[in-house]
């Protein structure tokens, strides 16, 4: 009896992988942009990961002689205002904003997570007051929460990561609360309560597997809103120490030079946008392979 | 009514909060503020700061204090005398530089939003009513682009294009008209795409319903189901995304103040995080806050208007 039964489950499980797994590539096939922000995402993370290998140049050494060079086939998109080469120095500054992107969006999401199971689950007083504190972290406009973090704590990779995760966790926390306060009636969960799993195995197990889709969405949209705040942030000088090579930073010290060296203010700017464009289709292509309820356009 | 009074109860509630909030982190570093006063304001000081010293300054700002104390008294003075601090560099009171500055970020932060509503509302409509023609294509896509480009390098690049390539208007400075045109069009780019795609999306919705396309069986012009039927029906998300774009548009007047040297509180924040000066740091948080939670009260307000469910429900 006990084994019908697991084979049966089995095979219904199989069969639903099969079946999942064949529409989601049927219909990646069918977006092609998707298709294209995939592959190039791929191919830049790779870039990046192995960018101290394959650069050109050090990105920090300095030539005095050959400063603000346009771009031509030696500096294939010129040098900045100390001689450095600006495609290295672009290639290392991915590693720098990805590796922090994505620290600060994982990391987000699991307090996030934690904080709205809690509050969802548990309801009463212990979902007021946390909600009344994910009220109040929003009220908060833009990244002036994290410039203020970041004003106290001062620079540094650890520091941003952190001022970052601040700002951001909230909003997983609000959307995460929303989901459980729906699965909570369900049966599935009802019957789970009724047979006596202690909390921590209903949410588990049960309500976060079931969950996890639309935040999952969310926080791909954010991968781009991130790359943004934390250009922004060393644009502003409050970022990074100067020697770790990073986007916004460029663009700061690009700046100065904009009436002979244009260069320097375009390139990091596109490789921003570039990166959250990327994230904008995947996101949108995640939200309707994963969550079919949603109504709404693409993202373009 | 009584809906009001709970706004207005939850937007009090939140302002003390943030107050606290802001407080408590601008106060973080245990022992730090009497510190920094010494370092940053005495001239010379930098590496030789006495333990004395520290005292004496402790002393005379009742830094010794538990930090609750601290706060209720900080709560009592902003309330009782409108005093919330003074500037350890500027030495005056920060309620009125944030005064001397808050006429530039309101009329930087307006126009842009202005602009973003009646740019962003119209194309939306226009995209939507040639669905999946040319235009629409290309109206996506830009705003792609427009949501995805930092807001600092649209400045940036407009600078290069109109100030420095083509001459038409000052690279920064503050008063004149000319002046408030590459700011205000830098800030409000991001919002024009993001309201515009919000409209599209909700007038298509819209559209579809059987009530336009009974409006359209009767005969009437494309123009009148628009004004008469389809706009104020589509209106709702739309309102929405705009209250959270005013959020984004005051916290991008931070870095695009600071480009065009606009003499507002976003400049002043970014100068009093590098001069340290956290009184000014805090009364900056609190003034922005302050200002979107009363667009977010405003937007809730006119939410209930356009949908009296709201009111009733």
């Amino acid at each position: 009896m006990d084994n019908v039964f697991v084979d049966r489950l089995k095979k219904e499980k199989l069969l639903t992988l099969e079946i999942c797994g064949g529409e989601i590539a049927k219909k990646l096939y069918h977006r092609k942009d998707m298709l294209f922000a995939l592959v190039s995402l791929l191919l830049f993370t790779g870039l990046a990961l192995f960018a101290p290998m394959i650069t050109p140049y050090d990105p920090n050494t300095i030539d005095l002689k050959n400063k603000n060079l346009n771009p031509s086939g030696e500096h294939l998109l010129g040098t900045d205002y100390l001689g450095r080469d600006l495609l290295s120095r672009i290639l290392i500054g991915a590693r720098t904003s990805l590796s922090i992107t994505f620290g600060v969006v994982l990391i987000s999401l699991f307090i996030g997570i934690i904080f709205g199971c809690v509050a969802g689950y548990y309801g009463g007083i212990v979902d007021e007051s946390l909600s009344r504190i994910i009220d109040i972290f929003l009220a908060f406009p833009g990244i002036i929460f994290a410039l203020a973090i970041m004003g106290v704590l001062g620079s540094g990779v650890f520091n941003m990561i952190l001022a970052l995760s601040i700002t951001q966790w909230p909003k997983y926390a609000r959307m995460m609360r929303g989901q459980v306060l729906s699965l909570k009636k369900q049966e599935f969960v009802l019957s789970a309560v009724t047979s006596g799993a202690n909390d921590f195995h209903i949410l588990y197990k049960h309500i976060i597997p079931n969950s996890i889709a639309p935040l999952l969405v969310l926080a791909t949209l954010d991968l781009g809103h991130v790359i943004l705040s934390i250009s922004t942030l060393s644009f502003l000088g409050i970022g990074l120490p100067a020697d770790i090579p990073e986007w916004g930073a460029m663009l700061s010290a690009g700046k100065e030079f904009m009436r002979t060296a244009p260069y320097q203010t375009i390139f990091p700017g596109l490789a921003v946008t570039f990166f959250v464009v990327i994230f904008s289709i995947i996101g949108d292509g995640m939200r309707d392979l994963l969550d079919p309820n949603h109504e709404g356009g693409e993202v373009y | 009514m009584k809906y009001l009074l709970k706004r207005v109860g939850f937007v009090v509630i939140t302002l003390f909060a943030v107050c606290a909030l802001t407080f408590f982190l601008m106060n973080i570093i245990p022992g730090g503020t009497a510190e920094m006063i010494l370092k940053y304001t005495f001239v010379g000081l930098e590496n030789s700061v006495s333990q004395e010293q520290i005292n004496q300054i402790s002393g005379r700002y009742n830094l010794d204090d538990p930090l609750y104390i601290q706060f209720f008294r900080w709560i009592k003075e902003a309330v009782v005398t409108g005093d919330i601090g003074t500037s350890y560099v500027f030495k005056k009171p920060v309620l009125y530089l944030l005064a001397l500055r808050l006429p530039a970020t309101i009329q930087l932060a307006g126009v842009s939003m202005v602009i973003a509503i009646i740019i962003g509302v119209s194309l939306g409509i226009y995209s939507a009513l040639k669905e999946n023609k040319i235009s629409d294509h290309i109206l996506r896509i830009v705003t792609l682009f427009g949501v995805s480009m930092p807001g600092f390098w649209i400045a940036l690049i407009l600078i290069l294009i109109f100030s420095l390539k083509m001459k038409l208007v000052p690279v920064s400075g503050y008063g004149s008209l000319e002046n408030l045109i590459l700011p205000s069009v830098a800030l409000s780019l991001h919002s024009v795409a993001a309201i515009m795609r919000v409209t599209r999306a909700s007038m298509l919705e819209t559209m579809g319903q059987e009530y336009i396309r009974f409006a359209k069986a009767k005969g009437l012009s494309i123009w009148k189901i628009v004004t008469r039927h389809a706009f104020k029906n589509a209106m709702l998300p739309v309102v929405t995304v705009i209250g959270f774009q005013m959020g984004s548009l005051l916290g991008g007047t931070v870095v695009i103040e600071k480009i065009f040297a606009w003499p507002g509180i976003g400049s002043l924040l970014v100068d009093s995080i590098s001069a340290r000066d956290l009184p000014v740091v805090q009364g900056c948080i609190l003034a922005i806050v302050t200002m979107f939670l009363f667009v977010i009260f405003f937007v809730d307000m006119l939410y209930t208007c356009l949908d009296p469910r709201i009111r009733y429900g």
